[in-house]
């Protein structure tokens, strides 16, 4: 087996595992930076964002204002000394960006612009057209280049980390166009491996983005936090789960029911108003519109579709030049894929899983109670986004967090003595055992089977709304399914690009991850932002649940739950309250401050 | 599935190394509906049918770049090709065309990662600033100017269309010179000269016989034909100028 010795191993290619390797070669040009990924750093699934990245620009703005936004959004489960870290941070980090060529939407004299998001008080959300996460992607991928102590291992799969002496020295890794594996040995691990919206069947997601670092770190003894929240965009395309960004409605969009009227405004949105406010209707919370839609549908005032119910995202007023020019991959979605001109026709759409709130607990500073091992991204809960994330928050995180986790971990390295001599033998024992799941014969079980039986559970029972009942059906159905997985065939026995081996490697991480949330889930007898509850526990509960859930993997068994402190700082946890009782609810905030 | 499920014939070109002296094709019989892109059908191929089939994939919404194949001969990304549009006749899916195949649909792409690596693919600063400083001014217009040549998506449908790279893979190539030029014109960056070095090189733009098929299959109309072509008339200023300036041309 090869090795191969680097300072710092990176896992991912996307935003996050791009921004900390640029951190830890701008920290010390001197230390050997190994960033793994298993595609090329550009298909990574932070291409796929849409609509933009919050940092305060405005002298209308301030840092208070994001703060508030962003815990009140997140249900007050966020770590509030983090997220005033991550509010003050975030400006410098775009502006970064901006300094490497990212082609930001601009004023006409010259300035970054900003556009509307949901849940945000004043417009801060930095935008490159609808295509932001794509261009924060090639930037940073193309900048990277610029540092020869980057060494890339692109389409090389991490299978697991090698610890040893109680901290993590390294990862095992099988090079895809080969099939064979490798140990790259580090004295400090950063994962940066993105959500794991593929464990549920309708999603925005990518089908790259199966959790593989969460399910890496949390087999090794890593606490998965508040997995239970799972993010469901109000907006997706029926059937295929693509996302029709929430910029649709921060440029001024509407949604609609199959009367055409604005039904958020009988959700506590109101009112409606015929151009976008900020925190109101269409730029409500993704968590409370997801909601709104859920309430419509057993209302009887959906739209049927081929691909079940859709509401209409109706962006007919804006006009068709407004709409080339600021939602122009929107424009050609409509077109290719539904045939709609949005010009001149309204969109079906429909709620989606779109992103993992929580994931690897790590403090504020990346690093994970694993020594040596840090996260930043979404494979990460440092503690932002609590039970609801606003969007445009993730994409900064990727650059405020991927900075301090390469930073950081770059830290831990030099610090580290150095690694054992015994890696390799650990590596190899991963080797066999990986290459048994391929060589052995006689499995009955087909990998796509599992997986959307998997996927569908996770949407039966870890929806928008949740029961008991459901939840327990779906924590022992992936039970059953783990079970039937040790009976899993991998038809392909070659060495050459086997994804079939790899499919049934990530689906093993997605099982695992997919059991985190379900018992988390059904543990959390509250609702809290987008965990809702309709048996009995329908409010927050503070006294019990103020609090991040803490997964435990047990093998062969259901994970252990047990909580931990949320660290409250300068907001004590309030009434969430949008449009018009928002606004009310803010007043007397203010006026009970003074 | 629904009722108004249909079967389509897909043909795939099979390799695989380990086994095969050279490419052969194998057909299938896939279930789809309308709404099913080529993409789609390939995956029910491997989900049901064949789980030894290769190929990249993976937003499944055009802007990651990696399900590029010849669609019955085209250069395409499979995700938004619909079978509809086949149906009822057979469908062909081939491995990009100019590339080295590895597996089946999966191709070797080390030699276009080489030369997006080789152009310098990021801002060579006309005057440094601090964060601080805040942003550099650069206007719609100023923006406009680069932004089309900015949306390559790496997606190497221009390479598998290009005559030129078929006879000659070591030309710097349509998508690498679309996003050497996006360097070159955007307000920041100073680098042109070192760029423009590889453009007038014998790798460089002057292989283009100005055939335009790259800018047809260019699935987010980045127009690298229009990128080389500007590249023509700066590299024959250049190649002007350096008889003319001490400091050899670009400036």
């Amino acid at each position: 087996m090869e090795s191969y010795k680097a300072d710092v191993v990176i896992v991912g290619g996307g935003g996050a595992g791009l921004r900390a390797a640029i951190a830890v070669a701008e920290s010390d040009p001197a230390l050997k930076i190994a960033l793994v990924s298993k595609v090329y750093p550009m298909r990574s699934h932070t291409v796929a964002a849409e609509g933009g990245s919050a940092g305060v620009k405005l002298p209308t703005d301030s840092l208070e204002y994001h703060f508030n936004d962003t815990v009140g959004g997140g249900d007050w489960l966020c770590e509030q000394d983090v997220v005033e870290y991550f509010v003050a941070h975030c400006n410098e980090e775009l502006t970064q960006l901006e300094h490497w060529g990212c082609p930001w939407s601009r004023t006409p004299d010259g300035h970054v612009n900003v556009r509307a998001f949901g849940g945000m008080k004043i417009e801060r959300t930095w935008f490159a057209a609808d295509k932001t996460g794509f261009h924060m992607l090639h930037t940073l991928f193309q900048t990277s280049i610029k540092y020869p102590s980057i060494k890339r291992f692109d389409e090389h799969f991490c299978v697991d980390l090698v610890v040893e002496d109680g901290r993590v020295q390294g990862v095992v890794t099988i090079e895809i166009g080969s099939g064979e594996m490798a140990l790259v040995e580090g004295r400090s691990v950063v994962i940066a491996t993105g959500g794991a919206g593929r464990v549920f069947r309708e999603n925005t997601n990518g089908g790259i983005v199966t959790g593989d670092g969460m399910a890496l770190a949390y087999r090794h003894g890593v606490p998965l936090r508040d997995m239970e929240f799972v993010q469901y965009h109000p907006t997706c395309m029926p059937g295929t789960g693509l996302l029709f960004t929430e910029a649709c409605r921060g440029e001024g969009g509407f949604l609609v029911n199959k009367d055409g009227y604005r039904y958020l405004q009988d959700y506590g949105l109101g009112p409606a108003e015929p151009s976008p406010r900020n925190k109101a209707m269409e730029l409500g919370p993704r968590d409370r519109l997801s909601q709104a839609f859920w309430y419509e549908q057993q209302k009887g005032r959906t739209i049927e579709g081929q691909h079940g119910s859709v509401v209409h995202l109706d962006l007919r007023h804006l006009g068709e030049a407004k709409l080339r020019e600021r939602l122009p991959q929107i424009y050609e979605l409509a077109e290719q894929f539904l045939g709609v001109d949005p010009a001149r026709a309204p969109i079906p759409v429909r709620p989606a899983v779109h992103y993992t709130m929580g994931g690897i607990m790590v403090d504020g500073l990346c690093a994970s109670p694993l020594p040596g091992l840090y996260a930043a991204g979404e494979c990460s809960s440092v503690g932002i986004h609590g039970a609801n994330r606003l969007g445009s928050n993730s994409l900064s995180e990727l650059c405020v967090f991927g900075k301090v986790a390469g930073e950081e971990a770059a830290r831990f390295a030099k610090a580290a003595a150095g690694n054992s001599a015994s890696l390799l033998k650990q590596a190899q024992a991963v080797e066999q055992r990986l290459l048994g799941l391929k060589t052995k014969t006689g499995g009955s079980e087909r990998i796509a089977t599992l997986r959307k039986e998997m996927a569908q559970t996770m949407e039966d029972g870890c929806g928008i709304y949740r029961l008991a009942e459901t939840m327990q059906a779906t924590c022992d159905k992936l039970d059953e399914l783990k079970e039937r997985f040790k009976d899993v065939n991998v038809e392909d026995k070659s060495s050459v690009w086997n994804t079939e081996w790899l499919l049934a490697i990530e689906l093993e991480y997605q099982l695992d991850v997919a059991q985190s949330m379900a018992y988390s889930a059904l543990n959390r007898r509250e609702s809290r932002g987008a965990h809702q509850r309709l048996d009995g526990f329908e409010k927050r509960d503070d006294e019990n649940f103020l609090k991040h859930s803490q997964a435990h993997y047990v093998a062969g068994g259901a994970p252990r739950i047990d909580y931990g402190a949320v660290k409250i700082t300068k907001s004590q946890p309030g009434t969430r309250a949008y449009g018009a009782a928002g606004e009310k609810a803010e007043q007397e905030r203010k006026a009970s401050n003074v | 599935m629904s009722e108004n499920q249909r079967i389509i014939e897909i043909e795939v070109l099979r390799y695989n190394p380990e086994t095969d002296k050279e490419p052969s094709k194998q057909v299938f019989d896939v279930p789809f509906t309308d709404d099913m892109s080529v993409l789609q059908g390939v995956q029910y191929i491997k989900d049901y049918l064949d789980g030894s089939l290769s190929f990249r994939w993976s937003c499944r919404m055009a802007i990651c770049g990696s399900c590029g194949m010849m669609i019955n001969g085209e250069p395409s990304l499979s995700c938004e090709t619909f079978l509809r549009d086949y149906y009822p006749a057979r469908v062909r899916v081939e491995a990009l065309a100019h590339f080295p195949i590895e597996k089946d649909l999966v191709i070797n792409m080390e030699g276009f990662i080489e030369k997006l690596e080789s152009i310098q693919p990021y801002i060579i600063p006309k005057e440094a600033r601090t964060l601080a400083q805040g942003e550099y001014l650069q206007t719609p217009a100023q923006l406009a100017s680069y932004e089309q040549f900015s949306s390559c998506i790496n997606c190497m449908l221009c390479y598998a269309a290009c005559p030129q790279f078929g006879l000659n893979s070591d030309f710097i190539g349509p998508a690498a010179m679309a996003l050497l030029h996006r360097y070159n014109i955007d307000s920041r960056d100073a680098g042109k000269g070192e760029r423009m070095e590889l453009v007038n090189s014998e790798e460089g733009v002057f292989n283009c016989t100005a055939v335009g098929y790259c800018s047809e299959v260019c699935p987010k109309h980045v127009d690298p034909a229009n990128a080389v072509n500007q590249n023509k008339t700066n590299s024959a200023a250049d190649y002007f100028m350096r008889f003319l300036t001490p400091k050899g041309g670009a400036k």
